[in-house]
C-alpha cells in the first residue's frame, strides 16, 4: 500500500490513481515543471533533478510510513521524476487514500511539504543555455515545520 | 570511508565519489569537511561556505557537528530543492 518510485520515466497519472483506489477517499498532488521567468535571463528551458540513490527512497519511505500511521491511510504513493525535464512535464506525484476525505487531504499536503525539505533532491535550471543550481527556499522550511516533528 | 558529493558540491570538486582513509583524530562531519578541504583547491572552494553545506552519515541526514563513528558512507551536499 506504500509506493515509492524515483525514476527518469514520465509519470503515468492514470496508473498511479488506480493504485490508490483502495479506500473511500483519494487525494493527490501533481507538481509540474514551470516555465519560470528568471530575472534578466529569460525562461527556464530545462529542469534537471539530481538525487541521492538509496537515501532518497529511504527518506520517502520513512515519510510515507509516518503519514500512514498519523492519518490511518489505506494507501500512499510518492513518485518523483529525476533527470532532465521540460516545462509542463510532471515532476512529482503524491497520492493518499483513506476512509474519509479529511485524512487523505491532510496527509497529501503533509507529504508534499515534507518531501521538499526531507528528501535529497537537487534542481538545476537551464536558462538561455546556462545551467544554475536552484537555491533552497526558507518558505519550504516554514511549510514543512508547520507539521511538527 | 566512501565520501559522496551531490549537486554543486560535486561539480566544484569534480567528482561525485571518493574513497578516503580518514585519520582517527577526525571524529565529526565538520572535522571531516575540514580534513577533506585540504585535499585540493577545488575541495577548499566547494567547502568555503559551511552554512550552505548539509550532510548524511550512512544515508541518514545529520547536522555538521554529528559524529561519523564507524560510518561506511558520508555524503556532503547543498540544502535540498526537490518537489
Amino acid at each position: 500500500m506504500i509506493r515509492v518510485l524515483v525514476s527518469s520515466a514520465p509519470i503515468d497519472l492514470a496508473a498511479e490513481l488506480e493504485r490508490l483506489e483502495v479506500g473511500g477517499a483519494v487525494a493527490t498532488f501533481t507538481g509540474l515543471v514551470r516555465a519560470d521567468k528568471v530575472a534578466g535571463r529569460g525562461d527556464v528551458a530545462v529542469l534537471e533533478l539530481e538525487h541521492y540513490p538509496g537515501a532518497t527512497e529511504a527518506a520517502l519511505t520513512r515519510l510515507l510510513d509516518q503519514a500512514v500511521t498519523r492519518w490511518a491511510l489505506t494507501a500512499a504513493s510518492v513518485v518523483h521524476r529525476v533527470g532532465a525535464m521540460r516545462p509542463g512535464e510532471r515532476i512529482v506525484f503524491v497520492g493518499t487514500a483513506s476512509a474519509h476525505r479529511a485524512a487523505a487531504l491532510e496527509a497529501c499536503a503533509y507529504l508534499i511539504d515534507r518531501l521538499k525539505t526531507d528528501a535529497p533532491f537537487w534542481k538545476r535550471e537551464t536558462v538561455a543555455g546556462e545551467a544554475r543550481w536552484v537555491e533552497a527556499r526558507d518558505s519550504d522550511d516554514a511549510a514543512a515545520a508547520r507539521w511538527g516533528a | 570511508m566512501k565520501i559522496l558529493y551531490f549537486a554543486w558540491v560535486r561539480e566544484r570538486i569534480g567528482t561525485g565519489e571518493e574513497d578516503v582513509e580518514v585519520p582517527a583524530t577526525v571524529t565529526t562531519v565538520a572535522q571531516l569537511i575540514d580534513w577533506l578541504a585540504m585535499r585540493s583547491d577545488a575541495h577548499a572552494a566547494a567547502f568555503a561556505d559551511r552554512d550552505r553545506l548539509r550532510a548524511a552519515v550512512d544515508q541518514a541526514f545529520v547536522s555538521l557537528d554529528a559524529p561519523i563513528g564507524a560510518a561506511r558512507e558520508v555524503a556532503i551536499f547543498p540544502p535540498v530543492t526537490g518537489g
